[in-house]
């Protein structure tokens, strides 16, 4: 059996951390733990021929980052979700603000943003929100950026979208070409794609509504409490946090500062400074 | 009876299941027996799309409610859980889920062998393995790891099974400590539970 003990590991994510600043060193051990060994089955390296490679060639530090990240999500991931986000959430923040801003915290490869772009676009206030679509992989951003998909995903992505309820057709926001889905470019207008670190980044800017579903459940429980602080911080009194269905922030430190919206959805929303 | 020469150590129960399971995973949570000391992990294969209604569906007939866990969530004695759609559920030494959406594994999310290889990496001996009826593959690498970490391995009788794809799979992998049928799974619980009383 390929195994990997803990030691192996905190000598790997020491090294990034120390030679390349990334810090994996609280990120959850049971999901870590997969990624390495699945990189290691994939190189076809030893833990040893990794740390080397990672000491000796820095280029490669992409390469690993993108293996390690998780960047498998679909668009309207969680139907429900994006129906509450249509008929509660958005309303509300519009209430008060005709224009509002929007933070994806780890959108990786951007099916999340082009989804909310859709949705946008579908309620006629696509230009009156700004976009913050943020990761730690500068390659997985290139690709969110392009707003290309391969087209085999569409089927799943066009199911979701009808079980969200969209008020369009959900083929005609791309193009296919080559066996690639291309989204029309008008929809990511509004959107800045940057690298950022949740991990060791600074906050950059204030925010109406964060969405950062299924990001958190890759950190442990000290490093969640030091980003649900960033997120308190990075939003507006009033604002929401959405984050995954699964996800739960009750044992953070911070907590008490948000009131469950929908509990079923996990959105928060923050209600003290 | 001591049929299955059990002992009071075991911390955990975890149950892999896929097509035609439903049925043996209900009668054994229906007969349970009162104040099972164990938790009890169930990673069933299930449609991606659909959250809720499983959950409610075992629970029906079920001794002890079945929940969801949250990603984080501590793992309790007595409680039975099951992996929720969409997300591979593990168990992280200091005994508590974490939930992931890593690639599908053997096609399936939340996938078996997730379940069952983190589960025999963090109770190790401590635990117990069940692989039930199931279309696939999934599930027989998991056993193999509670095996070779000295864990004990059930799976249900093929011939009893609607499809028997799965518990041939792991028999083919790894030693099976035992070949039951759901009736018997059900006598192994009781008699797990009184070495706890």
């Amino acid at each position: 059996m390929l195994d990997i003990d803990i030691a192996d590991l905190k000598k790997i994510s020491e090294l990034i951390y120390q030679k390349y600043n990334y810090d994996f060193r609280n990120y959850a051990m049971s999901s870590f733990k997969r990624r390495v060994l699945r990189i290691l089955e994939l190189k076809k390296m030893t833990v040893d021929g990794l740390l080397r490679k990672l000491t000796d060639t820095p280029n490669f530090v992409n390469e690993f980052l993108d293996e390690l990240t998780v960047n498998v999500t679909e668009m309207f991931r969680d139907p429900s979700f994006w129906r509450i986000m249509r008929e509660e959430i958005l309303p509300a923040i519009m209430l008060n603000h005709k224009q509002f801003k929007i933070w994806h915290a780890g959108c990786s490869s951007g099916e999340e943003v082009m989804s909310m772009c859709i949705m946008l676009k579908e309620m006629g206030i696509l230009h009156d929100v700004t976009i913050i679509a943020t990761d730690l992989d500068v390659n997985i951003l290139e690709k969110a950026k392009s707003g290309s998909y391969p087209a085999k995903n569409m089927e799943l992505n066009e199911k979701n979208y009808i079980r969200f309820q969209g008020t369009g057709n959900f083929k005609d926001y791309y193009r296919e070409e080559n066996g690639n889905a291309i989204f029309h470019k008008e929809l990511l207008a509004n959107v800045s794609f940057r690298r950022h670190d949740l991990v060791l980044g600074d906050i950059f800017n204030k925010f109406d509504l964060i969405l950062c579903r299924n990001v958190m459940i890759y950190f442990n429980q000290t490093l969640q409490n030091e980003v649900l602080k960033k997120f308190h911080e990075s939003l507006f009194k009033y604002g929401y946090l959405a984050i995954g269905s699964k996800e739960s922030l009750i044992w953070c430190d911070y907590a008490n500062r948000f009131i469950v919206v929908n509990n079923e959805e996990k959105i928060y929303k923050k209600i003290k400074d | 009876m001591n049929k299955f020469n059990l002992n009071n150590s075991y911390k955990a129960v975890v149950i892999g299941g896929s097509a035609g399971s439903f049925q043996g995973v209900v009668k054994i949570l229906s007969q349970l027996p009162k104040g099972f000391p164990l938790p009890i992990i169930m990673c069933l294969h299930r449609l991606k799309h659909v959250r809720n209604g499983f959950v409610e569906a075992l629970s029906i007939k079920s001794v002890v409610q079945v929940t969801e866990p949250n990603d984080k969530e501590p793992i309790k004695k007595g409680s039975v859980y099951l992996a929720p759609s969409n997300y591979h559920l593990s168990v992280e030494l200091g005994n508590y889920f974490a939930l992931s959406t890593e690639e599908m594994v053997n096609n399936s999310r939340p996938a078996i062998d997730i379940t069952l290889s983190s589960c025999a990496y963090v109770y190790k001996e401590k635990l117990i393995g069940i692989l039930l009826s199931g279309a696939n593959r999934d599930g027989a690498l998991g056993m193999k790891h509670i095996h070779e970490r000295g864990g004990t391995t059930i799976v249900q009788e093929p011939s009893e099974c609607m499809i028997d794809t799965m518990p041939r799979a792991a028999l083919g992998v790894t030693k099976i400590d035992h070949t039951l049928r759901t009736d018997q799974i059900v006598e192994f619980f009781k008699e797990l539970d009184k070495k706890y009383r």
